[in-house]
């Protein structure tokens, strides 16, 4: 297949930006999206020019480090799928594809396709977490949970922390990523005791870190890789407030 | 080198209790003012740093990713094993103890191996407390299953997420003590060095990996937890920056290697489709309950999969293990697929692929029961391969996947070096040669929640430590070391890129020390390392700037090491002349192609020691001896 493909280029954060084209050819359907980069990649420097950078690791769609916005969405076209779990079987020969940053006010550039989502990271340190230390629990036996609500725990406890939410929401909301850690300790009987404290807390550093608010787009949910669904953010709602009209 | 094991004497049911008894305590006011340093993030790492931070004292962690939760234990899919006996079926401590030295051929030290199982069950309880969602049953209680190498359900499961669920479990805890203040978390910083001031183990050199700044961390202890090196054979179910530096610069500063050369193939992933290939995906070993593996007879045969009748084809682990057949132990069936494949009748485009068929059993037992039980790995291999494997078989081969190998530990998880601690994969302490299935994650979480806390602080309670500052002579030493490696790299202005070299370097690793060993084999290998390397120096070529976000750089400083690290792993291969678990050496096996071990010359363990670049290392030896497990031939017929 043969390819143009328009690439942002951001040398760091002060720079300012601009899309560069390239022309690929010999794409192979087979190669995941990633795979046709590095092929670019390496072509470049053989060049003696820089690749562009870009945010990677595990290729199967588990660790939440890829990140890119294909012809406008997050993660590309097919959906339920990481960037690195795309294939390019999924485009034409001929196509022109555009690929750029998350982009969303909390997400900085660092460099050409990086961008610094260490937001996510302080939104978990205030209250993302069941206050237990090492050795403290009981026998993982003593306190049972209910298949259902365990269940519907692990579809929140799915999220893989990329962003693409944020990037697909036209207000860069999070709420989706802050809803999905919320409603799964506000699931299951462990996450009682913090229960309200932790939905403000969360909540209130989201606001912090520049992120928007939700007005019901539902783009989060359509570009999930996980499939996390809006309906954890109205749970996550109705905690924030019955967490700020009865405070303890 | 005496390799003194430390493992605590008297029963091997006592040894554990009886040595967090004797060992020193620090008062609870006086643990702020010890600092530790903990490179990684992943189950180990991360869970070492919450337990440390949570005791009190000063944790400075590092991670090369951009948040601590991308760590590799993420990708971790079937399970964690515990001897919590919930399914009633006779499991117990002393079991998980003898399926994990049994599992690992014996050539894993047997007090370690018992405390694991000691403490599994503790793992289990933490995780649950802190939210993990581990799958349940309809009265609320939680359920099992059952993995290779094992009679009884002992394995807890997350959906197929269960590395994910339990990172994120470990994570959580880690950053609510950044929260605390107790931790400081660096991430996108990358370890460079260790730095040894008399004697001890006091610090490290890192490289920012967004400014390219090359700094120092001062501390009174430094744990590494930075992963194995699959890696080394290019091509792995590794993620992309998994890599060997962290440890191979601690055993280029004194700390010994053990074992290097047991690293498992995982017979089921998907098989490469090209020279793009970057990585290779694991599918659960679960679809060989269900699928027929199979090879055209005949070479020539190109003809696609459902128009080859059934007398042309070669059910060859059926033909050849008719007792076992698919369902063959994960060694062998994964040298039988290479087997048919270097006979020239593999499948896929490049030859090197098996076909896993599940016609039969839709046949059999209906299409909605294979999706019931496969549905979430078929989807993945469609989106992969793009083809239906409800309809085409799908097609397998064997990738490198985890190495038992690692950094040589006492029974404190202290390397040689004082000071220097080694948790969860990057140690060589509890597999022996060959890991078994959902233990890898149990492994991790010991050592970082129920075993270091503990000895890290006997460490600090027995030593005395001088102040040291960043400006210590040896921390400027290794600084500029690493600076001049560094612009070494970039004025070489050569013609191939780090990645080719790598290629190159796994190539010649997978044809000569992959799946299975010979002599003649190794020495080739070992002619064939050093000139890849020479050339690396020579006509190597990094763009871009030093002091910048620099993937070449990155990739060629990981890639340094990994060509002077293989020749170490060659070395051990060579050396240990007998097979066992997933050290496979083709002179040594009985006639149905199981290992053949030799007690008498290689129970032990191999540590090897620096001796500089391309020169043969020293081969210690620390003698295994097993008083409570019996040595035997490994058989699961």
């Amino acid at each position: 297949m043969k390819l143009t493909l328009h690439i942002w280029r951001q040398k760091s954060a002060r720079d300012k930006g601009k899309f560069e084209e390239h022309l690929v050819d010999d794409v192979s359907p087979d190669m995941s999206f990633l795979e046709m980069l590095d092929v670019l990649n390496e072509s470049l420097i053989h060049q003696g020019k820089e690749p562009f950078a870009y945010d990677h690791d595990c290729r199967e769609g588990i660790c939440g480090a890829c990140s890119l916005t294909i012809n406008g969405t997050p993660h590309g076209p097919e959906a339920a799928t990481t960037t690195c779990q795309l294939h390019m079987r999924k485009f034409k020969n001929g196509d022109s594809i555009f690929i750029e940053p998350f982009r969303a006010r909390a997400f900085p550039i660092i460099k050409d396709l990086v961008v610094d989502r260490s937001a996510f990271d302080r939104i978990i340190q205030v209250g993302g977490f069941i206050s237990v230390g090492t050795n403290q629990p009981q026998d993982a036996n003593a306190l049972p949970v209910s298949k259902l609500k365990a269940e519907l725990a692990m579809d929140a406890a799915a999220c893989i922390g990329c962003g693409a939410c944020a990037a697909a929401c036209p207000n860069g909301a999070s709420m989706l990523f802050v809803a999905a850690k919320v409603s799964q300790f506000a699931l299951l009987p462990q996450g009682q005791p913090e229960r309200k404290k932790r939905v403000v807390a969360m909540v209130e550093q989201m606001e912090k870190e520049g992120f928007g608010g939700c007005t019901n787009f539902y783009e989060c949910e359509a570009v999930c890789p996980k499939q996390v669904s809006v309906r954890f953010i109205a749970m996550m709602n109705r905690d924030f407030l019955g967490a700020t009209l009865t405070k303890e | 080198m005496n390799l003194d094991s430390k493992v605590p004497s008297g029963n091997i049911k006592e040894k554990w209790d009886k040595h967090r008894f004797e060992m020193k305590l620090i008062n609870p006011a006086n643990k702020r003012k010890y600092k530790i340093i903990v490179v990684g993030t992943g189950l180990a790492g991360a869970s070492a740093t919450a337990s440390f931070g949570e005791l009190g004292y000063q944790v400075e962690t590092f991670t090369y990713n951009d948040s601590a939760r991308r760590a590799h234990s993420i990708a971790a899919q079937g399970g964690i094993n515990a001897a919590k006996n919930y399914p009633n079926d006779a499991d117990s401590i002393w079991r998980l103890f003898y399926d994990t030295v049994k599992g690992g051929d014996f050539r894993s030290r047997e007090a370690n191996v018992y405390r694991l199982a000691q403490v599994s069950n503790n793992i289990i309880d933490q995780c649950v407390g802190q939210g993990v969602p581990f799958a349940r049953e309809y009265g609320g209680l939680l359920d099992n299953r059952s993995f290779g190498g094992a009679q009884v359900s002992r394995t807890f499961y997350a959906r197929g997420q269960t590395g994910q669920q339990l990172l994120l479990g470990a994570y959580s805890a880690l950053m609510r003590q950044v929260g605390a203040k107790t931790v400081t978390l660096h991430t996108r910083k990358e370890m460079m060095d260790i730095v040894i001031i008399n004697g001890q183990c006091r610090g490290i050199i890192t490289r920012d990996l967004i400014t390219g700044k090359i700094e120092s961390h001062t501390a009174d202890a430094v744990c590494l937890a930075t992963g194995g090196y699959g890696n080394v054979f290019f091509l792995s179910t590794n993620a992309q920056a998994c890599n060997v530096t962290a440890t191979y610069r601690a055993y280029k500063k004194g700390a010994v290697f053990a074992n290097p050369c047991y690293t498992q193939i995982h017979p089921t992933c998907i098989p490469v489709s090209g020279d793009h290939q970057s990585k290779l995906t694991l599918m659960s070993e679960s679809l060989r309950n269900d699928g027929r593996i199979w090879v055209p007879k005949n070479k020539d045969d190109k003809r696609p999969p459902n128009q080859i009748p059934e007398e042309e084809r070669d059910y060859y682990l059926e033909r050849k293990y008719p007792s076992f057949g698919n369902l063959s132990p994960r060694d062998i069936s994964s040298r039988a697929a290479k087997e048919v494949c270097d006979d020239g009748r593999g499948v896929s485009s490049t030859g090197y692929g098996v076909y896993l068929d599940f016609a039969d059993a839709i046949n059999r037992l209906g299409k909605n029961v294979i999706e019931e039980r496969y549905g979430n790995l078929f989807e993945m291999y469609e989106r992969i391969i793009g083809e239906d494997p409800y309809k085409t078989p799908m097609m397998i081969y064997p990738a490198s996947h985890y190495t038992m190998g690692g950094l040589w530990v006492d029974y404190n998880l202290m390397s040689t070096i004082p000071g220097l601690h080694v948790l969860g994969e990057a140690n060589f302490s509890d597999h022996g040669a060959n890991r078994l299935g959902a233990s890898a994650l149990m492994q991790g979480l010991a050592d970082g929640y129920f075993v270091i806390p503990y000895t890290i602080g006997h460490y600090l309670a027995s030593n005395k430590f001088e102040k040291v500052s960043a400006d210590h002579v040896e921390f400027r030493k290794a600084e500029s070391d690493t600076n001049d490696k560094i612009n070494k790299m970039i004025s070489i202005n050569g013609k191939k890129t780090p990645t080719q070299f790598h290629r190159e370097l796994g190539k010649v690793m997978w044809e000569f020390v992959g799946m299975g060993r010979n002599e003649a084999g190794l020495k080739k290998a070992l002619e064939k390392i050093p000139p890849i390397r020479e050339e690396f120096w020579q006509n190597l070529t990094v763009t871009g700037e030093p002091g910048d976000f620099n993937i070449v750089l990155e990739k060629a400083l990981r890639v340094a090491d990994f060509l002077e690290f293989a020749e170490v792993l060659v070395w051990d291969a060579l050396e240990r002349d007998e097979s066992c678990g997933a050290h496979f050496r083709e002179e040594h096996q009985y006639p149905d192609g199981e290992a053949m071990r030799d007690d008498g010359k290689f129970c032990h363990v191999a540590a090897w020691e620096y001796q500089g670049v391309g020169n043969k290392p020293t081969r210690h030896i620390e003698p295994l001896e097993f008083h409570d497990v019996h040595l035997a031939v490994r058989s699961y017929k």
